[in-house]
């Protein structure tokens, strides 16, 4: 009898017993992985199983992000400065990158939202739900990796050899986007505002990142970008997989573990808010 | 503190809201209060705020099943949740010793468009089951699921009882210290029924220790040793099953009869008035006019009338018995029933009853009077309430008169069984 596990609920908020919290989280975390990847198994199984494209739907959203860029900018509506390598494989390896991002940022509520029913009902490691979401990301992204080969070979380009880089800056992309993507979400269970506003603030976010042109060298364009966290993150990827230099480095290192910390804060504040969230959430 | 009290609950309470941007705004301060590590003890509700459950104590030990009852929306779910960890209480603490198990959302997380067995994998892991475990139990879920072919076709494709009982297999196999169930048993075919039940009876021979919430008395009766009887968030009583059950019943009534239940109209003629039925008794075996009787003990329900016309020669007393939930216990009908001839000016009708077997907490009376042939209504009344004492020992709607026997029975010789020519 002694043995047994004792579970103790009160009104109490977790962060006053610190030590208790972190182990929690961190046994939770562990108890997470094998629910996760039987999570993501049946989402993707489920995804594509009731699907005429399937797997074409992952590189729907950056071609058709890039592809107006590239049309604008080859009738000469937009004037789009010069690009180290052909615009249009510029724009597509941009929007591929931007997608990781924007996928990220979605994914948490966009996943917590699918789970109402069982987060209500089942007492369960909730961060599972969140591992999985993201593991799929990662995922859309090793498929869209087919699609940036494709542009290589098309337009004859050889990647250098920072390139083997580059899937670390895929990873800083998915910590900053799931950061903010796990700070909306408490809010965005209660309010559905939240849900709807995610795609557009993404839309309008991309367009303020150098994702489809190069850095604005001046006016303000050059000062947004220049404050932009996400510039420098977006650009070293795309220069570490494109021209094998780059100027934002310093920029990007402080950036990704900055968002690693602050991911930590989100989960913490996640799970605290957990309980508050379901007891609104109904039956 | 006993060594065998896997749950213990100390003045629990919890809140809600009941205006639902309100309770929006709650769930945003309650969140921000505990970020900056806030007690989170109240007493105190917000406006629209009422408390969903108040000051719950209780105990429960290993082997115990406790059954909660209650009406609907008496808290009896919120219970549930905290004790499984899903909501905060707003006061109070509760303590649970061992594995939590909760037969509350079977099927939770199934994936529609996914196999049977791939479902059980995702299941059984979202219930905790690590995937050795799975593994191992895999034919044993499969086999109390019962589903035959289907268990590798989609799960939509499944009837809503074929869901339950896949869901059902899937959280058998976990092997709790403390078990909730929420009504689930009411699903699924009786055979099912009784493997569910068998099911429990064995967590329960290993010590499992169970919290019940039904509406089906019969099951309380059955299967708990205590109730507790929630109403308005409160306990109104824990102890033993029947004066729970009773106390329940008391009040489900109490507050059921401002309802026409109660009234009986005695005045309007509804009918012909050819015969006017003018009052109407129960009696019991000594010729008492009561109110109340014991299940099982005679009745006798006398009805006073008055002849206004003089063509009428006879007429049938037609009784019509139903209980609260409106199942009719037919007492006599025109066909059944005795005609009265020769009717006087004013007379009395008896129908006496020998016995009235009805375990229920009180019985309606609708009667009428009656031309046999055209099926004509001179007078009809309704809503005469007679309550009965009901038996604590006996669940069902009726105490049937009853006598035991063993006897002995000599086996049959087996080469009796196959000489036939």
């Amino acid at each position: 009898m002694s043995d047994l596990l004792v579970t103790v609920y009160t009104p109490e908020s977790p962060l006053r017993k610190p030590g208790r919290l972190l182990r929690e989280m961190w046994r939770d975390i562990l108890a997470a992985r094998e629910l996760a990847w039987r999570l993501f198994l049946r989402d993707v199984r489920a995804q594509y199983r009731q699907s005429i494209l399937g797997y074409i739907w992952v590189f729907i959203p950056p071609l058709f992000a890039s592809l107006p860029f590239v049309y604008l900018n080859s009738q000469g509506v937009v004037k789009i400065g010069d690009t180290p390598i052909p615009y249009a494989a510029y724009a597509i390896v941009g929007t591929t990158i931007w997608q990781v991002f924007a996928d990220s940022l979605n994914a948490p509520l966009k996943a917590v939202n699918a789970s109402r029913s069982m987060l209500s009902r089942i007492n369960m490691p909730r961060e599972a739900i969140l591992i999985s979401a993201l593991a799929e990301v990662a995922l859309g992204f090793f498929v869209r990796l087919v699609l940036l080969i494709g542009v290589f070979i098309w337009f004859r380009l050889l990647p250098p050899p920072s390139a083997v880089l580059f899937p670390l800056g895929v990873f800083s992309l998915i910590m900053v986007g799931s950061f903010i993507g796990l700070l909306v979400t408490p809010i965005g269970l209660l309010y559905n505002d939240v849900q709807r506003a995610l795609p557009i603030f993404a839309t309008f976010l991309m367009l303020l990142t150098p994702v489809v042109y190069p850095v604005p060298q001046s006016g303000l364009a050059a000062s947004i970008a220049q404050y932009n966290p996400l510039t420098p993150l977006v650009v070293t990827t795309r220069d570490w997989l494109t021209i094998g230099t780059t100027t934002h480095a310093a920029a990007f290192v402080t950036v990704t573990l900055g968002a690693t910390v602050m991911l930590f804060v989100v989960w913490v504040i996640f799970r605290v808010a957990t309980p508050h969230l379901v007891a609104r959430l109904g039956n | 503190m006993s060594s065998d009290v896997l749950v213990r609950a100390e003045g629990v309470s919890k809140k809600f809201s009941r205006n639902l941007m309100k309770s929006l705004w709650y769930g945003v301060q309650d969140t921000l209060d505990d970020l900056v590590g806030r007690d989170g003890t109240t007493d105190k509700l917000r406006p629209s705020e009422f408390w969903a459950l108040d000051n719950v104590s209780f105990d429960l030990r290993r082997g115990e099943c406790l059954g909660l009852i209650g009406r609907n929306g008496a808290g009896k779910t919120t219970l549930l949740k905290l004790l499984n960890g899903l909501i905060k209480p707003d006061n109070g603490r509760i303590e649970i010793t061992g594995r939590l198990g909760a037969l509350i959302a079977l099927g939770a997380g199934f994936n529609p468009i996914l196999s049977g067995r791939e479902n059980i994998y995702i299941n059984a892991s979202i219930l905790g089951l690590s995937r050795r475990e799975i593994n191992e139990k895999i034919n044993y879920i499969i086999d109390f699921a019962d589903l035959g072919e289907f268990i590798d076709a989609p799960v939509q494709s499944y009837s809503s009882g074929m869901v339950v009982r896949l869901g059902f297999a899937v959280a058998a196999a976990i092997d709790p210290d403390v078990l909730l169930l929420d009504e689930v048993l009411a699903v699924g075919d009786e055979r099912f029924q009784i493997k569910c039940l068998n099911t429990l009876a064995e967590f329960r021979r290993r010590g499992a220790g169970f919290i019940f919430v039904s509406h089906n008395m019969r099951m309380i009766t059955r299967y708990c040793e205590k109730v507790m009887y929630i109403r308005h968030g409160q306990v109104q009583y824990f102890g033993d099953v029947a004066t729970g059950i009773a106390r329940y019943y008391k009040d489900m009534h109490a507050s059921g009869s401002a309802d026409e239940a109660d009234i009986p109209d005695s005045t309007d003629t509804l009918g012909s008035g050819k015969v006017k039925i003018l009052s109407s008794q129960f009696l019991n075996s000594r010729d008492e006019i009561v109110s109340e009787i014991g299940v099982g003990e005679p009745v006798s329900l006398v009805v006073q009338y008055e002849l206004r016309d003089v063509d009428v020669k006879r007429a049938v007393l037609d009784v019509v018995v139903e209980d609260a939930q409106e199942v009719v216990y037919q007492g006599t009908n025109a066909l059944a029933g005795m005609a009265f001839e020769n009717l006087l000016d004013h007379g009395e009708l008896r129908v006496r009853f020998a016995c009235l077997p009805v375990n229920m907490d009180y019985l309606i009376f609708n009667f009428a009077l009656l031309d046999q042939a055209t099926g004509e209504v001179h007078d009809w009344k309704r809503n005469l309430r007679l309550n009965v004492r009901r038996s604590p020992k006996h669940g069902g709607r009726l105490v049937m008169p009853t006598t035991w026997e063993m006897n002995a029975v000599e086996q049959p010789k087996a080469r009796l069984l196959v000489s036939n020519e």
